[in-house]
């Protein structure tokens, strides 16, 4: 095992999904950190960045929310969160949620730029592009075959494609099959998939079978709630692939846990 | 047209139950998306065109009042006409008075979708004025008595086959099974109307202010003859295509031809200034420009939503759109369909019976990433919801239900700070205990059960993330 000579000091935003619903994703994340060399913190007044109100049109809901974020986060170096969508939220969207609100506006536009998506953290900037390097056993595990499915903020709001693909090519035992749509939308889209649940059916389904076609084990994201729709739809199929977040297949890809 | 906002979810059902539909609506991806994608990526310094494009769009509409006057100018100069109707009723009324007091009986027209915002068909077979689409689709449309389902393909949702049994029913003709022969029989009737009309109706892609010029893009050549056959060329506009000079008229046609279709130019683009001049053996003997706002300048008004103006109308967001590709264009209930309908028909028909548009979107900004004059879609989608939900200080525009409002009332609380969450989390895993079916939830009660209509859902964790980081992980 080779050390990683990061010694980051960053603060963890689980997300109130991987809170209350994978805290395991949590633990992965929280792994994969420290051994990438990062301090890590996790200021326990956080709850949600608001991003479900505000999608919704309650904007005067999510403005509590955002402010209790920036609050919580304000004078930390570098907030680091296993979410595309709501490391989007806080970075892009705060901006539109608070422009009547000129002291939390400024507040945001200092803090966005600090909260980071994992794979762009880890990639960006901690510089870590080859993950088996840092594996006491790289290349000893047999491949097993992923697909990797895009979540939609994390690529459009964040501009996110290539680092997710560029860490799980990098883990050991892990071979990236790409699936086709790869980019297209799960269908989860908040609250979208209840009001418009067939809809929402419909494009799952598509996503199910592109994610079938590949022969892949699991299905990797960067979003517990494409994952959480993603699984909803393999469950109900008994479809045995497996949905990971990114940091789990690290995780395991590493032998942290 | 009369909008059907409201049936948003009666008309996606039809779509989504119908096998046919549902597969030419799926090859939108491989087919038209891939295409313009492709285009793009073989078309050097494309993101700066995009740029360029959007600031032009920007800086006309900014300064619209000086380049209407422009085009009227310019328009007049050439020896054309120039009308200017607010509402689509009054740019109707323009034509059919035209019509009547220059006797016309056969109107030819290019593909408008404009035309079909007001109607015009319809007010003009009302005094007895035959007029006949000329464009393929439009033409299939208009024998089915249908609304386009797309912007540039209006009868994409419709097969060889069901176009062949349209024929055979209303023309009568022989049930083709080949499509050329089907376009043939389209052409032979065409012809003999092409000949005989008195006036012909085109839209507009593009009017170049400094120049008065017209421009048409087509790929059928009927925009063409539309423009040059009859005695009488009237051309309709929505008051946002102006482009300031022909300098900028490459930039847009590289950008709309690419993002329509995928080609690197189409088969026709017809550029028209004015009617025929004194020296001249074709064209019409009288040029009308109708210059239409009909709710544009609400849009124009409106900071958030203005640049929903910037639209080329390339189509290039439905097909990006996958919920487009599961509903189709009728669900939209108007003319436009897709991502830009829904954010252009609520505003230009009314927002409060259009509530299901702006939310019937993922949100997942793949019209963006494709607009060629990158217009922020979702933003607009966002802006229009939170009209819905909270009223923007404007009455009657509250439409988001009381149950979806106490239920965004209930969640809300749960994540007002870590006590009520651990509260929260406790209660939940109670409701959650007599319904979990190994570890999972198959079932919900309403209104959560349109969630586990398709998929199963989570349990929530008895050790949140939270707990863990207390016990073990905090090191």
């Amino acid at each position: 095992m080779t050390d990683n000579p990061a010694h980051v000091q960053a603060s963890l935003f689980v997300t109130c999904t991987v809170d209350q619903f994978y805290p395991e994703v949590g633990e992965s994340t929280v792994r994969v950190l420290r051994r990438l060399g990062v301090e890590l913190d996790f200021p326990s007044a956080q709850t949600c960045c608001g991003q479900p109100a505000f999608n919704a049109g309650f904007w005067s809901d999510a403005k509590p929310l955002a402010r209790r974020f920036l609050r919580t986060f304000r004078d930390k170096p570098y907030i680091v969160t296993p979410s595309g969508s709501c490391a989007s939220m806080v970075r892009v969207f705060y901006s539109e949620l608070l422009r009547d609100e000129p002291e939390l506006l400024l507040e945001a536009n200092e803090i966005g730029p600090r909260v980071y998506e994992l794979s762009e953290f880890i990639v960006g900037v901690l510089g870590v592009t080859d993950l088996a390097a840092l594996s006491g056993n790289a290349g000893a595990t047999p491949g097993r075959k992923v697909t990797y499915h895009e979540a939609c903020h994390l690529r459009r709001e964040l501009g996110v494609t290539t680092q997710p693909r560029t860490l799980i090519r990098s883990v050991p035992g892990a071979e990236l099959v790409e699936m086709v749509q790869a980019e297209v939308c799960c269908g989860f889209g908040g609250t979208f998939s209840v009001k418009y649940p067939d809809i929402s059916g419909a494009m799952l389904q598509d996503k199910i079978d592109f994610v079938r076609d590949t022969g892949a084990e699991a299905v990797i994201s960067c979003d517990s709630t494409c994952l959480m729709q993603i699984a909803g739809g393999l469950e109900r199929q008994q479809i045995p692939v497996r949905p990971m977040h990114l940091a789990q297949l690290i995780d395991e890809g590493l032998g942290l846990s | 047209m009369k909008p059907r906002t409201k049936e948003f979810n009666q008309q996606a059902a039809v779509a989504l139950a119908d096998v046919k539909v549902q597969a030419s609506l799926k090859g939108l991806y491989d087919g038209f998306n891939q295409a313009r994608e492709k285009a793009a990526e073989a078309t050097p310094d494309w993101e700066a065109i995009r740029q360029r494009a959007r600031a032009v769009k920007a800086h006309t509409l900014d300064n619209l009042d000086y380049y209407l006057e422009m085009v009227e100018a310019s328009v007049t100069r050439a020896g054309g006409v120039v009308f200017f109707a607010s509402e689509a009723a009054d740019a109707s009324q323009y034509i059919l008075d035209l019509a009547r007091a220059r006797d016309v009986r056969l109107v030819i027209k290019g593909k408008s979708m404009l035309s079909e915002e007001m109607g015009l068909n319809q007010r003009l077979s009302e005094i007895g004025i035959e007029p006949v689409e000329t464009d393929l689709g439009e033409f299939i449309i208009q024998l089915a008595d249908e609304t386009p389902y797309h912007i540039i393909a209006p009868a994409i949702h419709k097969s060889r086959e069901d176009v062949s049994s349209l024929f055979h029913d209303k023309l009568g003709t022989p049930r083709y099974e080949k499509a050329e022969d089907i376009a043939a029989e389209a052409r032979n009737r065409l012809r003999d109307k092409f000949v005989r009309a008195d006036m012909g109706i085109t839209g507009a892609n593009f009017v170049v202010a400094e120049t008065g010029t017209l421009v048409l893009v087509t790929n059928e050549g009927n925009g063409r003859m539309c423009t040059s056959m009859p005695r009488i060329h009237v051309a309709i506009m929505g008051m946002e295509k102006i482009i300031p000079s022909m300098e900028d008229l490459g930039l847009f046609l590289r950008l709309l031809i690419r993002s329509a279709t995928g080609q690197r130019i189409s088969s026709y683009v017809t550029t028209v200034t004015g009617p025929r001049r004194d020296e001249e053996v074709d064209g019409p003997e009288e040029f009308h420009l109708v210059i239409v706002d009909n709710g544009r300048s609400r849009m124009l008004a409106d900071p958030d939503l203005r640049e929903a103006l910037y639209c080329i109308r390339c189509g290039a967001c439905l097909n990006a759109c996958p919920v487009y590709r599961k509903v189709g264009g009728h669900a939209y209930g108007w003319v436009y369909s897709g991502p830009i309908g829904a954010v252009v028909s609520p505003i230009l028909t009314g927002l409060p019976d259009a509530k299901d548009l702006p939310y019937a979107s993922s949100l997942c900004g793949a019209c963006r990433e494709v607009c060629p004059v990158k217009i922020n879609i979702p933003r607009m989608l966002l802006h229009l919801r939170t009209q819905l939900a909270e009223g923007g200080g404007r009455p009657g525009m509250k439409k988001v239900s009381l149950a979806e409002r106490l239920g965004m009332k209930a969640w809300r609380l749960t994540v007002t700070n870590a006590f009520m969450l651990g509260l929260a989390n406790r209660v939940g895993r109670m409701a959650q205990a007599p319904l979990l079916r190994g570890g999972r939830l198959k079932w919900l009660p309403p209104p959560l059960s349109r969630w586990t209509k398709y998929r199963d859902f989570p349990r929530i964790s008895a050790t949140p993330f939270r707990a863990r980081w207390r016990r073990y992980l905090k090191g």
